[in-house]
């Protein structure tokens, strides 16, 4: 699929073996290669995860279904949660840091080449670890293969007692595995922003997705600690007699939920955050004018990172922690609505007044915006605890959810591919399948997870696998169904627009958007080492001041 | 002016149509017993019902203004031929604006908080009356034990309170434990969900305001058949309630004619995990059944109470709840007969 058509470039033009093209791949310590693996890696398994994704929508499509059974239906969506979060979302996103954010501040290479090839092998590792649970999760005991608890891994449904065999094993190590190359990667982004930024590019003048990465990085170090710390814990338990989380030896099961949720909470914006850095370069250029509110962007997201680390209890409102606490992790969770929504208020002034051109990497921009208000909106009604208290653990939450993930980060995600694309192959990607992809996926998202809110409120609670007919929940759920396959089909649109662009693409020359950052003044691709002679930059626009000499950024800011 | 009439139009247009949209689901299910959050029949309910639509309005609004730009924008400023090759003025951002866009969500955070607090101190801190009935949920895999300390009832799956009169209020105050993973207790229409967290107690109520059977299901996922972990509750008048609760205090009916049911009770491993008050069988781990025929279902809901469904319940579990915790007995035909008689009589 992809993998050939992005990862094995010019075979036949250097007429080398393939064993020397692979080794090469394999020992790479290039933060352009090293991207693309992330990002080949993230598309094999969003793949993977669409297809669990189709069984738990067929096995829903109607009441009282027998296309699979329960024990099945439970890995499919503890696999599905599982893969989605720690095996797309965020290497894909690693993946376009990894890519672009030396090219942005005008750097050669990340700081630490061996720690970013080291971290993408852990990343891998995790994931194969995962997978393999459908082989090795029986051990010893035939009890089930792959991971069943769950992609929160609820104590004590993880005690040996009610997860005997490995499934709940390889869960935790994939997960502690690929956490350490997470916080791996994060140091690297970091230490790079900091350190290698090309002269002239001053804090005030880094592009916002350098700003916004690095503002990720800072949460991935401080978030996945309790992850990690909490899948040891859970080992401890499982091997080593401990009781952290063994409710029949006097453990907390709520503890689990707290250190899964100061994880849990802050992760969305760990992924959403590099999203808003895709809308903020994307925006732009197709709306051709600079960034509204460059300062307030940078101020916005550092005051997310803050505030998302202290509102991880609205996941717990049903546990029953008492009215301050309820309280307490309301406003915090509404607050945090305060910075996000200045963001999208920057992103209507940037096309404000402007000439959008409505290319493909815009148009699914523009369906961030839609999208991503009504999930914040969703967000506010749960946040507040008693509306949560029935909307909590319902298919209203799902729909919610998906809303971020799909509806928001994905479609910002499918807007980078697009517009990067022609700068990691060197060829633009077709805009009529292009526009096939954002309708077929636009209309199929809001069949699914439109409709997927009204049988949270009827009572349709989530992970179920089957439902009475009596409940009047069957023609909305083949409604959601219907749509999941319409977004298989984009999906499909999309993965071989990517293949049949890689050679029949239209060459994209450096800067086929005519666009404004650093990336785009080198060759696509760009040659190994990015950069020649390393820029000098005097405005947030460098490109800008070089084909506006009579009037350049520099002056105004 | 005339900008914000049409907003405040259209977000009552909005509101209109999810009411509409809600009312018409819930109609839809009028036959049968619903579970529509926005059918509150409850004082909890029906205080977090009126914050949601006060939520709702408001993100509706909301909705409606943003809404509004981010369409006006696109159909504004879309680039036509005529502007090709030109650049627009270059904005780079405007401190008013910004203030104007921070400040005006910040009254409106104060505003949802303060009723979402109020309400949050409403529903969980209400003082417990002396009229309140006590009952305790257990929650196993999978299925729910009610014990009601006070009346010395223990029974399973249906849960029977009495309607509650706001001007002699008796609602009912369950204490809510696990006997094994999370689950959540959770009746759409008499309150909010509640987890049962094992070596966490919690406390929920609610106050039914009319009779009838309400609906609802294990929230908190609990394992393999955490689908088929349905709940009923029957809300009682006075009088139902009392002959309800007189009867189920009353020991097993001794039968002589289905004595031979009754051995192969005691004597299989049935009284491993049932008790039958009265008799031997004093098992915990699952359901008391010295009054299972007092109840509509078996199988925590999964299936009616009825000769065939029990006796299939008996010989293949797996075919009515596969991955229930209720081994296959494989009976001889003879003693299934006599054991299905014996439960028979459990009334």
């Amino acid at each position: 699929m992809s993998s050939d058509a992005m990862a094995v470039p010019n075979v036949q033009v250097d007429g080398r073996p393939w064993v020397e093209t692979l080794h090469e791949w394999l020992t790479t310590v290039d933060h352009k290669r090293l991207g693309i693996l992330y990002i080949v890696y993230a598309l094999f398994f969003l793949v993977v995860g669409g297809i669990e994704a189709a069984v738990l929508r067929i096995q829903l499509m109607r009441p009282e279904n027998d296309f699979v059974s329960p024990q099945v239906f439970n890995r499919m969506f503890t696999m599905h949660g599982t893969t989605m979060i720690f095996f797309v979302a965020m290497p894909v996103l690693f993946g376009f840091a990894n890519y672009l954010v030396p090219l942005m501040i005008g750097a050669r290479d990340m700081a630490f080449p061996r720690l970013n090839a080291f971290s993408f092998w852990l990343t891998a590792l995790g994931g194969i670890l995962l997978y393999f649970s459908f082989l090795g999760g029986n051990g010893l005991y035939g009890a089930g293969t792959a991971p069943d608890v769950g992609w929160w891994a609820y104590a004590p449904l993880t005690a040996r007692a009610f997860s005997p065999g490995h499934s709940s094993d390889y869960w935790t190590i994939a997960l502690l595995v690929s956490g350490f190359g997470s916080i791996g990667t994060a140091i690297n982004i970091i230490a790079t922003i900091l350190c290698m930024r090309c002269p002239g590019m001053t804090l005030n003048r880094m592009p916002l997705l350098a700003w916004l990465n690095m503002t990720m990085s800072g949460m991935v170090l401080i978030a996945l600690t309790p992850l990690s710390a909490a899948q040891i814990m859970l080992l401890i338990d499982r091997y080593l007699g401990g009781h952290f989380f063994d409710t029949q030896a006097g453990g907390s099961a709520v503890m689990w939920m707290h250190f899964f949720w100061i994880f849990g909470h802050p992760e969305v914006y760990i992924l959403i955050i590099p999203c808003f850095a895709f809308m903020s370069e994307i925006v732009p250029v197709f709306s051709r004018k600079p960034i509204f509110g460059y300062p307030v962007m940078v101020g916005a997201t550092v005051c997310i990172a803050f505030v998302s680390m202290s509102v991880w209890a609205h996941h717990m409102f049903t546990v029953g922690m008492n009215s301050y606490v309820n309280s307490f992790f309301t406003i915090s969770s509404m607050v945090v609505g305060i910075p996000t929504g200045i963001k999208i208020f920057n992103w209507i002034g940037t096309m404000w007044g402007g000439r959008i051109q409505f290319k493909t990497p815009m148009l699914f921009c523009i369906g961030f915006l839609f999208q991503f208000l009504i999930a914040g909106l969703t967000g506010i009604m749960l946040a507040a605890a008693p509306f949560d208290w029935q909307l909590s653990l319902s298919y209203f939450v799902v729909a919610h959810f998906h809303y971020v993930i799909v509806g928001g980060i994905l479609f910002a995600l499918f807007g980078a591919f697009y517009y990067w694309y022609p700068k990691i192959t060197g060829r633009m990607m077709s805009e009529t399948l292009g526009k096939w992809h954002f309708w077929l996926f636009v209309i199929g998202f809001h069949m699914t997870f439109d409709v997927m809110h009204f049988p949270g409120l009827l009572g349709m609670p989530r992970r179920i696998y089957t439902y009475q007919p009596d409940r009047g929940w069957g023609t909305m759920n083949l409604i959601i169904t219907i749509g999941a396959f319409i977004q298989g089909i984009a999906i499909l649109v999309f993965v071989w627009n990517l293949i049949v662009s890689y050679w029949k693409g239209a060459r994209a020359g450096n800067d086929p958007w005519d666009a404004w950052t650093l990336e785009w003044s080198v060759s696509s691709p760009p040659p190994v080492y990015n950069f020649a002679s390393i820029p000098v930059v005097e405005s947030r626009r460098p490109l800008w001041d070089l084909k506006h000499p009579e009037d350049p950024d520099s002056l105004y800011e | 002016m005339r900008h914000k009439a049409k907003s405040i139009t259209l977000s009552a247009l909005h509101i209109f149509a999810f009411w509409f949209l809600s009312q018409a689901a819930a109609s839809a299910l009028a036959a049968n017993p619903s579970t529509n959050i926005f059918d509150p029949q409850s004082t909890p309910a029906r205080s977090i019902f009126d914050l949601s639509i006060f939520v709702l309005s408001i993100t509706a609004v909301i909705f409606v203004v943003v809404f509004t730009l981010i369409v006006y924008s696109i159909v504004k400023f879309g680039s036509n031929a005529a502007d090709a090759g030109r650049e627009p003025a270059q904005v780079y951002g405007s401190t008013q604006i910004e203030l104007a866009w921070t400040i005006i969500p910040i009254l409106i955070v104060v505003v949802l908080f303060l009723a979402t607090a109020r309400t949050i101190h409403a529903v969980q801190d209400a003082p417990e009356p002396a009229t309140a009935l006590d009952v305790v949920a257990i929650g196993h895999q999978f299925w729910w034990e009610f014990r009601y300390p006070k009346l010395g009832i223990v029974t399973a799956n249906e849960l029977h309170i009495p309607v509650s009169d706001p001007a002699h209020p008796t609602p009912t105050f369950l204490k809510l434990f696990s006997a094994d993973t999370d689950h959540s207790f959770w009746i759409p229409e008499l309150a909010g969900k509640t987890d049962l967290i094992p070596n966490h107690p919690n406390h929920m109520w609610m106050d039914p305001h009319r009779t009838g059977v309400f609906l609802g299901q294990c929230a908190q996922y609990c394992g393999t058949q955490h689908a088929l972990m349905l709940l009923r509750v029957s809300v009682d008048s006075p009088e139902d309630f009392a002959a309800w609760a007189r009867s189920q205090q009353q020991p097993a009916v001794q039968d002589e004619k289905v004595s031979a049911g009754k051995r192969v009770f005691e004597t299989t491993a049935c009284i491993n995990c049932h008790a039958i008050a009265g008799t031997v069988a004093d098992g915990r781990f699952g359901p008391d059944l010295t009054h299972l025929m007092s109840r509509q279902t078996i199988a925590s809901g999964a299936a009616q109470n009825t000769t065939e469904k029990l006796r299939l319940w008996i010989q293949n579990p797996d075919a009515i709840k596969p991955g229930s915790l209720m081994p296959a007995m494989k009976l001889s035909d003879a003693d299934l007969d006599a054991l299905v008689s014996y439960l028979e009589t459990l009334r």
